[in-house]
């Protein structure tokens, strides 16, 4: 055979090229469906909100409700957290956030209870709120403050605000 | 090591069949005149032992699936109903659950064989890398399997090792996502992972042939790591000899196994997998199973989570560049006086790593999951290719026969 990079390429190699790209873009077109259906479904995305009577909370207490399958938590702040939040400096933080770009109303912090290390839910109660007062994580020792900004452990965020409205003054819907 | 096969069948039908499909010589050449080295000792017997638990665990599984139903409402009550109503079924359930136990304990004794004896160096590298796919499909394989249950730990182990994979910087978080089908672990990925703990062991089947043959290609190691160099002297037919060895290997193992079942089911397993998941309560310390514990420490070792998630599967990764780390030209430990020594302390590590895995992550067992996890890496990454250049080993045997045969061997000399 003759040097290849002399030979000029023919209608035959023309029609090879075409045919393996075409068989490409199919085999990708019948590959998209099996990995989209993966995702998460029509049924699942439909739950995709929550409304809460948040009128039962007393200052320092908090609710725990159920989101998407994770749960969310609802404190109702005390003024000592409140002020400790925002006493705050953004350099003591690793994941540096004002409080203020962390909630709408002060008294009401809502985070996804969710440690954002490997996925276990943060102790709460008082007690064992952790070092911060705020949330620790029992599974591989994170501590969250008083706004769920991680403080101390492996956790590389702070806890996830969720898309929240207050519909009145005792009604919230998450999501 | 095993040429065109010899064999013809006895009957007219046998021969009739084997001009059409030689099915029959091909058992005859690899488990019947299969030459096996006739130095092997019993810790070339898990091969066997092996085999046999995947085709154990594939039908106890099979039997398991025909009364499991996959659902969240469901998943754990029909476990329950398998214990409590289902014929036999907790004598299956029993089986299967530490069925994976008795793999894993008969797995890491074959990989820990294989890194004595120096059993993946040249030519048998190929057959080294798929066994340690086999090692991590496994994997795979036993943790959806223990997620099936749907209890805590079921529940938070899945959700700890699927949140592994939100580690990944850009797309972690769709990936997980993806993963569970969901924005947690939920019912689409119970009933993913039920799907795939059936599918994954007939994978498994397939790689297992594939290592069977490559091994049967380069021919089995030994304890004296020297190649066969003459069949007729260094070796044994498969058939009684190794037959007979691995049947007794394997109902001495079997004895264990069912000292399991019947004296000790639940040891292995842990008391909060029978609280069926909740999404909303944590367990207080997560743990895994006992053979994922010396990863697990590795993982809580690191200060970082993208960091302890490389550490992880990189632990795992580095065992398929061992035969390129390890420089040493002598295979078998037993004339490596050093690496002798750097072995069992590997062992030890991995053992020490385990109980670390197992304890909380605070205090001086962090420290102590570091400085072993050091050991860990620094055994392949550091010790294996210095100690190659600058070790002193043993003479090795001639021949696997002199090693073995010293008075038969030195008469038969002659003869040859």
């Amino acid at each position: 055979m003759a040097n290849p990079s002399t030979v000029e390429p023919t209608r035959r190699d023309m029609l090879f090229i075409a045919t393996g790209a075409v068989a490409a873009v199919g085999a990708g077109a019948v590959a998209w469906p099996l990995v989209s259906q993966m995702n998460p479904d029509a049924s699942t995305l439909a739950l995709a909100s929550t409304e809460v009577d948040i009128s039962a909370i007393p200052e320092g207490g908090s609710l725990t409700v159920k989101w998407r399958g994770k749960p969310v938590f609802v404190r109702h702040r005390t003024k000592k957290e409140i002020d400790e939040a925002l006493a705050t400096p953004l350099a003591q933080l690793p994941d540096p956030q004002t409080d203020a770009a962390r909630v709408k109303k002060p008294e009401w912090l809502v985070v996804v209870g969710v440690c954002t290390h490997l996925g276990c839910v943060p102790l709460g109660a008082p007690g064992s709120r952790g070092e911060y007062d705020g949330w620790f994580c029992p599974c591989h020792g994170s501590h969250y403050d008083t706004s769920g900004r991680i403080r101390k452990g492996p956790a590389p965020t702070n806890l996830a605000v969720p898309t929240y409205d207050f519909l009145s003054d005792t009604k919230l819907r998450i999501g | 090591m095993s040429g065109p096969s010899t064999f013809v069948p006895q009957s007219a039908l046998g021969r009739w069949f084997e001009s059409r499909l030689p099915i029959g010589g091909l058992v005859h050449s690899s488990f019947i005149a299969y030459p096996t080295p006739r130095n092997l000792n019993y810790f070339w017997t898990f091969g066997a032992i092996l085999s046999f638990m995947l085709v154990a665990q594939i039908i106890t599984g099979i039997v398991l699936a025909m009364h499991y139903t996959p659902h969240v409402d469901h998943a754990f009550q029909s476990v329950e109903h398998i214990m409590r109503d289902v014929n036999w079924g907790w004598f299956m359930r029993y089986s299967h659950a530490n069925g994976a136990s008795m793999f894993f304990i008969a797995v890491y004794i074959h990989m820990f064989r294989g890194l004595y004896y120096g059993s993946y160096k040249a030519p048998r590298e190929v057959l080294w890398i798929l066994g340690v796919v086999i090692f991590l499909v496994m994997m795979a394989t036993a943790f959806m399997g223990y997620v099936l249950p749907w209890g805590q730990m079921s529940f938070w182990g899945a959700t700890v090792i699927t949140n592994l994979f939100s580690a990944i910087p850009l797309v972690g978080d769709a990936i997980t996502t993806w993963l569970w089908g969901g924005y947690s672990v939920d019912n689409p990925t119970l009933n993913r992972f039920f799907a795939l703990h059936y599918l994954m062991p007939f994978m498994l089947i397939g790689v297992v042939i594939l290592h069977v043959w490559a091994l049967h290609v380069s021919g089995q190691n030994n304890p004296t790591g020297v190649e066969v160099k003459n069949v007729q002297r260094d070796t044994l037919p498969f058939t009684p000899f190794a037959t007979v060895k691995d049947s007794f290997a394997l109902v001495m193992f079997l004895i264990f196994f069912s000292w399991w079942i019947f004296y000790v089911p639940n040891y292995l397993g842990h008391a909060d997998n029978y609280i069926e998941a909740n999404p909303l309560v944590t367990p207080a310390h997560i743990v895994p199973e006992w053979y994922f514990l010396p990863f697990y420490a590795i993982l809580r070792a690191i200060p970082s989570k993208l960091g302890g998630v490389i550490a992880m599967f990189g632990s795992i990764a580095i065992l398929a560049f061992l035969p390129w780390l390890d420089t040493s030209k002598v295979r078998s430990a037993n004339y490596r006086p050093v690496y002798r020594v750097f072995f069992i302390v590997f062992v030890l590590t991995c053992i020490g790593l385990g109980y670390l895995g197992a304890m909380p992550a605070e205090g001086g067992y962090v420290l102590a999951s570091r400085l072993l996890t050091l050991y860990y890496f620094g055994f392949f990454l550091v010790i294996l290719p210095l100690l190659g250049l600058y070790e002193t080993t043993k003479p090795l045997p001639a021949t696997i026969a002199d090693s073995v045969l010293p008075q038969g061997g030195a008469k038969l000399q002659p003869a040859e």
